[in-house]
């Protein structure tokens, strides 16, 4: 059968030899990839320059310059702090809400599966759009929650357009879109726990607190550290959130580092700044992803093992 | 661990209230918005009792938007195009050049595979302006400025990373024996990859080439900084669209229901894959 088969196959123009197959298969992958990566290089080197859009003539490398600026740059001070604090903010929060939520809809009822379904649709929708969304619902003139807000007390509340209470605004939009992503993470971890400790734990009467501390909290540990970690390297780099919002104010309430540099670049068209803005950015988002994919290597290994 | 108190039914029952009350209540409130006239909307104090309208959604497709200025020219459909195009287009090239790629490091054990696989998927992580903002430059040099090829081929670098590790997992649970089997039975590696692995990894490619979508509908960034009006997709139109039509807040409010409407069917029809999805194939919903 086996001859009849080949038989019928016409032999092919060319062979390929077995060891070059792979690569084969994966360059035209890499390739595209490559190709969007020489602006990354681009990038450095812009960082070493003192260039401007507006004066071109101007162009110089200035090697260590732009960043020796920032040591001395309020400005620069200031992106830092507003990154890490809304970096800060939004994964604390979404943590404990996502670990709220996903010890509540743990049991698998058909109601806590329809329920976690129906909180996926915060996460599907564009960060833009649902900052477009929360705009028009914190409008001053007829915004509900303003509604709301006046309701409670507080006289024109202004949301976003108010420095006190910008940040506020974009933390609750980033919890409104991301909360239900570390909620599902950490379900599915709830749910492929194995079973014999809880059991153990219910037969010897152990409270639930404990179990929750000593039992619960440890063996979900990898999933917390893979979320946690994925959300603080997409929480650093925001901009559909901000730029959608408020564009980075009011003032520079809101510069994190990606709206930074993307005013630099396209507003006062400091593309040596807004270069070496983004290195620093990357070299941050850097170390955390090594740090991430280790994790994440170890957990899918693990996950995958036990499938 | 079994027995309840009322006392924490409850507290449960109230908790699910208040996180169902959060999560939907601007969903459900942008939809009532899209079927309402600017006096509806701009009445104080708001209410849900309203007499629904249809005029947003049809200014929105036909394109005139009446104003107190004067008829407006809007593009909202021309954006939901330019979406359904670029996303579509971009994960059928994801595919074509992922999959293979996938197989390859999931069966076949190469140097330097791991290396490849992880400097792909890093790309998810670094900084998106990074790469553009030189990406401008180089694109008006080399005519690939504001093309839609230019676009789709900088969407790879979100749509390449999730679909190459999501089936790549998809790859490595399928068991080699089949396909060993095949290939003594006389088969060319071609053929075995086409008879029987893709199909048996069918599932996952469908879900990674959906999510795929989803994250390139959802897409802001890229096209804010590389597309001009007649390119963009939803999500940056929308954001001009607002600035646009002033005050016509019950059809910024439609435009968001038919920006959003897309992502919410696909990801329903796709749920049991997100989890997995989600988390690049990490943990399994």
């Amino acid at each position: 059968m086996s001859d009849a088969t080949m038989n019928q196959k016409p032999r092919r123009g060319f062979r390929v030899s077995r060891g070059a197959l792979p690569y084969l298969l994966s360059l035209p992958a890499l390739l595209t990839c490559i190709g969007i990566l020489i602006p990354f290089f681009t990038a450095v080197a812009y960082s070493l320059q003192r260039y401007r859009l507006s004066q071109p003539w101007a162009r110089k490398w200035n090697w260590g310059e732009n960043y020796l600026n920032f040591l001395s740059d309020p400005a620069f001070w200031n992106t830092l702090k507003v990154s890490l604090t809304y970096a800060f903010l939004t994964v604390g929060l979404e943590l404990l809400l996502g670990l709220g939520i996903a010890l509540l809809l743990q049991k698998r009822t058909r109601f806590n599966n329809f329920v976690s379904i129906m909180l996926l649709m915060p996460l599907m929708t564009a960060p833009a759009l649902a900052s477009l969304m929360w705009k028009l619902m914190t409008n001053p003139g007829f915004g509900i929650l303003s509604y709301f807000a006046s309701l409670i007390g507080l006289e024109d509340f202004r949301w976003a357009s108010d420095p006190s209470t910008a940040m506020l605004t974009v933390v609750l939009v980033d919890i409104w879109v991301y909360t239900p992503f570390i909620m599902i993470l950490l379900l599915a971890g709830l749910r492929s726990l194995p079973q014999q400790p809880f059991e153990a734990a219910a037969l010897d009467g152990v409270p639930r607190l404990f179990v929750f501390w000593r039992i619960t909290l440890p063996m979900l540990t990898p999933f917390l550290l893979t979320a946690t970690l994925f959300r603080v390297i997409e929480s650093i780099q925001q901009f559909d959130i901000i730029y959608a919002m408020t564009q980075g104010g009011p003032g520079d309430k809101l510069t994190v580092f990606q709206v930074e540099a993307y005013l630099n670049f396209f507003q006062s068209t400091n593309v040596g700044r807004s270069a070496a803005l983004l290195m620093i950015l990357w070299a941050i988002t850097y170390i955390l992803s090594n740090i991430f994919i280790k994790n994440w290597l170890r957990l899918r290994e693990r996950q995958r093992g036990e499938a | 661990m079994e027995h309840t108190s009322t006392l924490e039914k409850i507290l449960r029952g109230t908790a699910i209230t208040l996180v169902i009350l959060f999560f939907m209540f601007p969903i459900f409130w942008i939809f009532l918005m899209s079927f309402q006239t600017n006096e509806t909307i701009l009445r104080v104090p708001p209410s849900i009792v309203f007499e629904p309208t249809l005029s947003n959604y049809t200014a929105l497709i036909t394109g005139k938007l009446d104003t107190a200025a004067g008829t407006l020219e809007i593009s909202f459909m021309k954006n939901l195009w330019n979406s359904l195009f670029l996303s579509t287009a971009s994960v059928a090239v994801g595919l074509v050049l992922g999959v293979p790629a996938a197989y390859a490091f999931a069966r076949l054990k190469f140097r330097g595979s791991e290396d490849i696989a992880f400097t792909l998927l890093s790309f998810r992580f670094a900084p998106p302006l990074l790469v553009l903002l030189p990406l401008t430059i180089y694109f008006q040099q080399i005519g690939l400025a504001d093309t839609y090829i230019g676009l789709i081929w900088v969407y790879q670098l979100i749509v390449l990373p999730l679909i190459l590790w999501i089936v790549r997992g998809y790859f490595e649970d399928i068991p080699a024996d089949v396909e060993y089997a095949y290939r003594i039975a006389g088969h060319s590696w071609g053929a075995t990859f086409r008879k029987i692995a893709l199909p048996l990894a069918g599932p996952g490619i469908a879900a990674a080439g959906l999510l795929a979508f989803i994250f390139a509908w959802n897409n802001f960034i890229f096209a804010l900084v590389l597309a001009s009006a007649d390119k963009q997709p939803v999500t940056v139109g929308a954001l001009a669209f607002v600035t646009a039509s002033g005050i016509q807040y019950g059809q910024v409010a439609a435009g968001i229901v038919l920006s959003i409407l897309p992502t919410f069917a696909l990801a329903l029809y796709a749920q049991r894959y997100l989890v997995e999805g989600l988390s690049l194939g990490a943990v399994k919903g």
